[in-house]
């Protein structure tokens, strides 16, 4: 009889002989599971009713998938009646609510909360040392929010839809628009009560929560990234949850703070609407550097170089991000003073953002460089990022701006920013971090495989949307003219590619859930204290509080990281190839 | 040594029980806790801001307009509200003192006492509406202003001021009636015993929110209120 055959006693283990059984091999997971957040309750119950962080984190995982879904097939549609120029697939007026819906779910139902509520929810907690997020019970009741909020909108939807845009400019959404601007904008209001509650749950839990020897500058960037984001959650969402509520109420009464017949000023909604929703683009791609910053380290296997500039930059960018919103209204009768003011400090925020990507670079050279799918996201990322940022100065700049306000040049732009940034960084950090959440590893083949035709797909979707936009060809029209139908063709095969691209992913995330190999607990092997629990990690994250005695960032053969291992009443349970403190 | 082993007196069982898993002792939990306050504080100022900006703008452009509407509104009413809402803080600040100093008797009379001077702030203000209603000054149901009218004033912009006021002074009444709420969960909870000097920390935070709420008044009731008290004409 083998010792993989030998019944274990529980209170007494033997570990077997790892010669006859390799440790970490399937049969022995078989054998020996250990008790992590997925298998410590069982029942739906224990889903929607849960406390954990990391089990919220999954809720989150299976909402914004959803929403992703139903975002990308408006996507689908739009490109479709864009591929010939005269309006054939669909009228102007369905066209008007394929790209608003398009927008509002992509927007506030998977940007903002994709990396902030996934990533961030699972992570937060395990990369300080705690054992869960301050206000546990505020985290699930946000989840809970996020839900209310997209039923409002799933309702708006299936009524008929809206079709204001994303901006729900006034006075057309509050006087002339004949769709349920209402309830999708107290969906949207909702939703931010989601998003605020997060944000002051990462907050708090950041300040209070760190384990002993995590001092600020010990922190992974991701924390710091994402402290900057909920910062920018808690101070913009409050204006665009009123602003919002002005725009119901003006719909409601027929009469309200933006109309002009009682002197009220439709430039004002246009104020406090961009005072949240220009910040808002740094909640989607903050995250997406914070990511960026833990694959680029690991996978070149150096230090971050100018850690503290990484850091300080996430913050530069949070707080000029609250300074550049007019730039969004240079032609809209905005003063022309303020708007040089907007002009200039827009320019100032690529300074930050500059940092951040000539700090990855640098931390690139003579770096030990493995081309893992997370890195593959990253580098896609920094270069994706580079070209949306130095697009984005085109538009800040006064005179520029009055040339490609309104075309394909903007819509391209904020696209390499929302996709080429915020969703690389999201598919990069899920990739990295899978094994850990899942404490099973997906193909690492088709992994590659699916980036590039995503960075591929991505590319010939939305360059051919600069030269359409920069010849003139105006944004949220469902026909446009013939000389434009070349590049709209290739735009409409690079989004095929695109979605292709993407479905990969989903397949093989699902997939790996059952049938991947099992993960160990430091698979890349990287630095971060989620990287020394077991994959899965317990629901108490860490058998004991961890001690951090080590500097962020500091790679040491795999040899000497200690796991800090099971909890003590599970420690009768052998985890193999740990080193248990 | 085991937990068996360990001999905690009466109170500090009591703030045991109140400690959750996640947080290492009762300080780290009250921090936490007294910080999450003060950011959501933060959102609301942010929430309010956007109507105060609002008020700046307009009011700046339509001054006359402003002064004449809030001639119309009634200062008494106004006036006795932020006496009572002031009251109220103070009580609410007793109630967290003897919350901290252990006297439950004293603690649920000053919540109790908070409780009835919030409820009298929105029958005033119940009352002042039904004024508005009667006098027609209500912006969405047929508006007429047959008050003063200074140089410059518009009815037009009357009416814009009126729609500030309900919305600034409801959105205000809104979370007064959340605030009624919640102390009557911790009124509720304090007959029961719950607070101690050593776990008191509902009552704290419960009385931050309190005196934000009446802050938030403070500054409605000049900027609404104190506009048109000199107008002749």
């Amino acid at each position: 009889m083998s010792a993989a055959d030998t019944p274990i006693d529980p209170l007494n283990p033997v570990m077997p002989d790892p010669s006859a059984l390799p440790a970490d091999s399937p049969e022995w997971r078989v054998k020996f599971p250990h008790v992590n957040y997925i298998n410590a309750h069982y029942g739906i119950k224990s889903w929607l009713l849960t406390k954990d962080h990391k089990r919220i984190a999954l809720l989150y995982l299976a909402s914004v998938t959803v929403f992703f879904a139903l975002g990308g097939a408006y996507a689908i549609a739009i490109r479709l009646e864009l591929l010939t120029p005269p309006g054939d697939f669909v009228q102007a007026h369905t066209y008007n609510k394929l790209f608003t819906q398009h927008g509002i779910i992509m927007i506030f139902f998977f940007l903002i909360p994709s990396i902030p509520a996934v990533l961030g929810n699972f992570l937060v907690p395990l990369m300080i040392g705690a054992k869960d997020l301050a206000f546990p019970r505020i985290n699930l009741l946000s989840w809970y929010i996020y839900i209310a909020g997209a039923l409002f909108t799933i309702w708006a939807l299936l009524n008929g839809g809206i079709d204001t845009g994303w901006t729900f400019y006034v006075p057309y959404s509050t006087s002339f628009s004949n769709t349920y601007v209402v309830v999708a904008g107290l969906g949207i209001f909702i939703t931010g009560f989601s998003s605020i509650l997060t944000g002051l749950n990462f907050i708090v839990t950041i300040h209070t929560m760190r384990a002993p020897g995590m001092t600020w500058f010990r922190l992974p960037l991701f924390i710091w990234s994402t402290y900057a984001t909920s910062l920018i959650m808690v101070l913009g969402t409050p204006v665009i949850a009123i602003t919002i509520l002005l725009v119901a109420l003006e719909r409601l009464a027929h009469i309200g703070i933006f109309d002009p017949r009682l002197g009220g000023d439709p430039v004002l909604f246009q104020h406090m609407f961009w005072f949240y929703s220009h910040p808002a683009v740094y909640i989607m791609v903050l995250p997406s550097m914070g990511v960026v910053s833990e694959i680029v380290a690991t996978f070149s296997r150096k230090n971050i170089f100018g850690y503290s500039f990484v850091a300080f930059s996430s913050l530069a960018i949070a707080i000029f991000g609250f300074l550049v919103w007019g730039h969004h209204m240079f032609t809209s009768s905005q003063s022309v003073y303020a708007s040089m003011i907007f002009s200039f400090v827009s320019f100032a925020v690529a300074i930050p953002s500059a940092v951040k990507v000539f700090n990855w670079t640098a931390t690139l050279y003579k770096g030990s460089i493995s081309y893992d799918t997370p890195m593959l996201y990253a580098l896609g990322f920094i270069g994706l990022f580079t070209m949306g940022g130095l697009t984005g100065l085109f538009l800040a700049a006064l005179g520029m701006d009055v040339h490609l306000t309104d075309t394909y040049f903007i819509v391209a732009h904020f696209h390499y920013i929302m996709v080429g940034g915020a969703l690389m960084g999201y598919m990069g950090g899920l990739h990295y971090w899978w094994p850990k959440i899942t404490g099973r590893l997906y193909p690492e083949g088709w992994g590659r495989f699916s980036a590039l035709v995503i960075f591929v797909g991505f590319n010939l979707t939305f360059f051919p949307l600069f030269l359409a936009g920069y010849m003139g060809m105006p944004r949220r029209y469902h026909a446009y003219a013939e000389e434009f139908q070349v590049l709209n063709v290739m735009s409409t095969a690079g989004a095929s590619i695109l979605g292709f691209g993407l479905l990969i992913p989903g397949i093989y995330f699902l997939w790996s859930m059952r049938y991947g190999k099992f993960a160990a607990p430091n698979p890349w092997p990287a630095t971060g204290l989620e990287w020394r629990t077991l994959s899965p990690p317990p629901t108490e994250n860490f058998a004991s509080t961890p001690i951090v005695t080590w500097e962020a960032y500091e790679f040491r053969p795999i040899e000497e990281m200690e796991v800090i291992g099971p909890a003590p009443e599970q420690s009768s349970r052998p985890v193999p190839g740990l080193t248990t403190t | 040594m085991s937990a068996a082993d360990i001999h905690l007196t009466d109170a500090e069982q009591h703030a045991a029980t109140a400690l959750q898993h996640h947080f290492d002792n009762m300080e780290q939990q009250r921090v936490a806790g007294t910080l999450g306050m003060w950011v959501f504080l933060i959102t609301e100022i942010m929430f309010f801001g956007g109507l105060f900006t609002a008020y700046v703008l307009y009011r700046t452009l339509n001054a006359a307009s402003f002064a004449a509407g809030s001639s119309g509104l009634n200062v008494k009413m106004g006036a006795a509200n932020t006496v009572v809402l002031i009251c109220s803080s103070l009580t609410m600040a007793l109630a967290v003192f003897y919350a901290q100093t252990g006297s439950r008797r004293m603690q649920i009379i000053f919540l109790l006492v908070t409780w009835a001077l919030g409820a009298t702030f929105l029958v005033v203000k119940g009352f002042e509406y039904a004024e508005k209603f009667r006098d027609n000054h209500v912006p969405w149901l047929n508006f007429q202003w047959e008050g003063k009218m200074p140089p410059g004033a518009s009815v037009p912009s009357i009416r814009m001021f009126y729609w500030i006021y309900f919305v600034m002074t409801g959105l205000h009444a809104f979370h007064m009636i959340i605030g009624l709420g919640m102390l009557g969960f911790l009124i509720y909870f304090a007959w029961r015993g719950r607070y101690t000097p050593e776990y008191h920390a509902p009552v704290e935070l419960g009385g931050l929110y309190w005196h934000f709420v009446d802050i938030v008044w403070i500054f409605l009731f000049p900027l609404l209120y104190l506009l048109g008290a000199n107008l002749t004409h």
